[in-house]
């Protein structure tokens, strides 16, 4: 989004506008909180996997969009703190809160593990070392079943007694989802967020001001790592049940095509994408057999008439008007 | 933002936010029975799953789609072979298109994941094929039962008898999918043939939907056992089958099949690859009974192949649903009664041939055939019942209260007498 900039450089927020954007993240959230009234039941269930996989999403476009690092390791490390937290409430008995601490620190540790091995490569490079060391975790999952459940999986209610009722837990994640974007959006407003822009732009470039760019990258990745991880347990508590699919590769692009969709780069993206293939997926489904072919041709036109994604066409749209 | 904006956004909310206060009013006992069948129509399975429905739907068209004056609604979903998808699909059809009952799931671990839901719900769950033992042993759930179904280690024991004593192997090695359905087949397998006085020489495990089997069957050339028991489902079970014959241990070694491995799904996808195996269960499309050799001619002429145990199964399975709600004169809605009536149904007419009823435990009864795999005179191979054993049920010849200490079957306990 872009912001006005005084003359020493730094964002310096328009009153009128900064009201409007208030305004409308207002009405937004108002409309969000209003779900469970207007569409109870199961399409408060659909909701709230929206949200988690808009956090999911949205984690991933802070690497691929701002920094400029497509990874494909975000389905294993959201399924980790799934499976942690499953174990947790399940085999071992314990308190769901506890269950959910121990499930952010578990990703945040294979995130940190990930970052070590994969910050000093780019491209390509980057995506296929994130791909194989999500498919490590995936193979864990699916032979250690002692731990994993193997194919069969971990179930068992995990969700505190508090959050049993669907729309209280819907308010929950909602509340969790708006404090997690919040942080996300100041991180990449912030100095650090405009170094991983830079980074993205160039790296050499970076490294020759003086950034200590390796260790950005990891700091960048981890925090990533923590938001997938916070989706993965809300999954978790949402679910019930976890399983070697909730690591697998699939997971990690559906996440990605959530960012493609909404728009690389702009953060809300992930927001826009994850709604709307979660749409698609229930929905479809209902008319025809071949759902998934309306995926397909869902990405096939994204990518002709919009690679940016949907917010970035939004976005190009607006200061195209906004300029004389 | 400005007031015209704002006054527009707002209302167009409260619009919106009235909407949910008109709930639509469903008729209690007269409008159509809505039922959910899950079926994994992509995936690993899906030549099985593409059965289930196909069984499932041959019987309502049989009777005209309805029972007594209530029409039948059925909502086919896929839960690709997946249990997250399947879950998303069992709350889709129970939250959203709001049916009445589940039936249906190929797959152990996606019934497992829609049984813990349907404990949560309470929604009816009817289980043809999905043979997790615990589901009607230790973990029973009052809404979930096996109609028409069978528990997986009910049915290799019969086997493993056949084995020890007619077939004379001693030394046997299991190649397995590596999942409940599996480890429980190949348990009930090992116990009664390690009871006996066999042995287990060695046991392979491998993942769901491996393309490349000769690691395995390599290592079970060189064990040299007398025989092999393979416990293999869908697409899997057609590539042992295939590299088992391309590496020519075809009638060098005998080969005992799950039942899964040489149903009609696997066996149209082979040619002569698949005879002379050796497998058990309660169901087989060559069986001389009149029952059944109608059964098979009718799902002929319907869609132009033989049954599976998918189709076979679900058109029982819908039988069997049928009679009871038609005992209760269609009141659905009164789950408890619903549930009885199909617990205490005794399915006269099913294409067996013979009476099924469930035990205690939920899960039914049946007169076992040891089935070979032969060429048929029309074309074709299927499995011709050599041997019957009668009236088995999921606990074999143990005393229920001593097999249910044992602990379930699994990768680390499969019932090896230690000797």
């Amino acid at each position: 989004m872009t912001a006005a900039t005084g003359a020493d450089g730094l964002a310096v927020t328009a009153s009128p506008r900064a009201h409007r954007r208030v305004g409308w993240t207002a009405l937004v959230l108002a409309a969000l909180a209003l779900v469970p009234f207007v569409l109870p039941g199961y399409f408060t269930s659909l909701a709230t996997l929206m949200l988690i996989y808009a956090l999911l999403a949205m984690s991933v476009d802070l690497l691929a969009g701002y920094a400029g690092r497509t990874s494909l390791c975000h389905g294993a490390i959201f399924g980790t703190a799934t499976y942690v937290v499953m174990y947790m409430t399940t085999t071992a008995g314990g308190n769901p809160w506890l269950a959910a601490l121990l499930g952010l620190v578990a990703a945040i540790l294979v995130g940190a593990a990930f970052a070590a091995l994969a910050v000093r490569t780019t491209g390509v490079y980057f995506l296929l070392l994130t791909l194989a060391l999500g498919m490590v975790v995936w193979g864990i999952c699916q032979r250690w079943t002692s731990v994993s459940g193997g194919e069969n999986g971990l179930r068992g209610v995990s969700r505190p007694a508090l959050l049993a009722d669907p729309s209280v837990f819907y308010w929950f994640v909602l509340a969790v989802g708006v404090v997690a974007t919040l942080a996300m959006w100041r991180l990449v407003c912030s100095p650090f967020g405009l170094a991983l822009k830079g980074i993205r732009e160039s790296e050499s470039r970076m490294r020759s001001v003086g950034y200590h760019t390796t260790w950005h990258l990891f700091l960048g990745f981890v925090f990533s790592a923590a938001m997938a991880g916070l989706a993965g347990v809300l999954y978790a508590w949402f679910n019930s049940f976890v399983s070697p699919s909730t690591v697998a590769l699939a997971q990690s692009v559906k996440g990605l095509l959530m960012v493609i969709v909404g728009g690389v780069g702009t953060l809300f993206g992930g927001i826009v994408g994850s709604v709307l293939i979660i749409v698609l997926e229930n929905v479809a489904s209902s008319f025809t057999e071949r759902w998934s072919m309306v995926l397909g041709a869902l990405f096939v036109l994204t990518m002709i008439f919009a690679p940016e994604g949907i917010v970035g066409k939004l976005r190009s749209h607006v200061a195209r008007r906004a300029s004389p | 933002m400005d007031r015209r904006t704002f006054v527009k956004s707002s209302s167009a909310m409260a619009g919106l936010a009235a909407f949910g206060a008109f709930t639509p009013v469903r008729a209690q006992g007269t409008g159509p029975i809505r039922i959910g069948l899950l079926t994994p129509l992509t995936g690993v399975v899906a030549s099985g799953g593409k059965e289930i429905a196909e069984g499932f739907n041959l019987y309502w068209e049989q009777v005209g789609k309805k029972i007594g004056n209530r029409p039948v609604e059925i909502f086919v979903e896929d839960d690709g072979s997946n249990p997250d998808i399947a879950l998303q699909k069992a709350r889709k059809l129970t939250e959203q298109t709001k049916v009445d009952f589940l039936v249906g799931d190929l797959l152990a671990n996606t019934g497992l994941a829609v049984a813990e839901y349907a404990k949560g719900n309470g929604i009816p769950y009817f289980i043809p094929v999905i043979a997790a033992d615990d589901l009607t042993q230790r973990k029973r759930i009052p809404n979930v039962i096996r109609v028409a179904g069978y528990s997986a280690s009910q049915m290799p024991r019969p086997l493993a008898d056949y084995a020890y004593k007619k077939m004379g192997l001693r030394k046997v090695v299991t190649i397995s999918q590596d999942y409940t359905f599996g480890h429980e087949q190949c348990g009930g397998f090992a116990q009664v043939f390690t009871d006996l006085g066999g042995t287990i020489v060695a046991q392979h495990w491998h993942p769901l939907n491996t393309q490349d089997f000769s690691p395995y069957i390599a290592q079970i050339q060189s064990a040299a056992p007398d025989g092999v028991f393979a416990m293999e489902t869908g697409a899997d079970a057609t590539r042992f089958i295939q590299q088992w014959t391309n590496f020519g241990l075809k009638g060098k070694m005998k080969l005992l099949g799950a039942m899964n491995a040489t149903d009609q799904s696997v066996i149209r996808t082979l040619g002569a690859e698949a005879e002379g195996i050796i497998s058990a269960a309660h169901f087989a499309e060559g069986s001389d009974a009149p029952a059944t050799k109608k059964f098979v001619a009718d799902y002929e002429a319907a869609y132009k192949k033989l049954p599976s145990i998918y189709g076979f199964s679900h058109y029982s399975a819908a039988m069997w649903l049928a009679v009871a709600i038609n005992g209760i004169g269609g009141h659905i809605e009164d789950r408890p009664r619903f549930l009885d009536a199909v617990r205490k149904t005794v399915l006269a007419n099913s294409p067996l041939g013979k009476q099924v009823r469930l035990d205690d435990y939920g899960n039914p009864i049946y007169d076992i055939y040891i089935r070979d795999v032969v060429k048929r005179p029309q074309g074709g191979y299927w499995n011709k019942p050599i041997e019957t054993y009668p009236n088995v049920s999921q606990f074999w010849t143990y005393k229920v209260d001593e097999y249910l200490k044992q602990p379930p079957y699994s990768r680390t306990f499969q019932g090896i007498k230690k000797s």
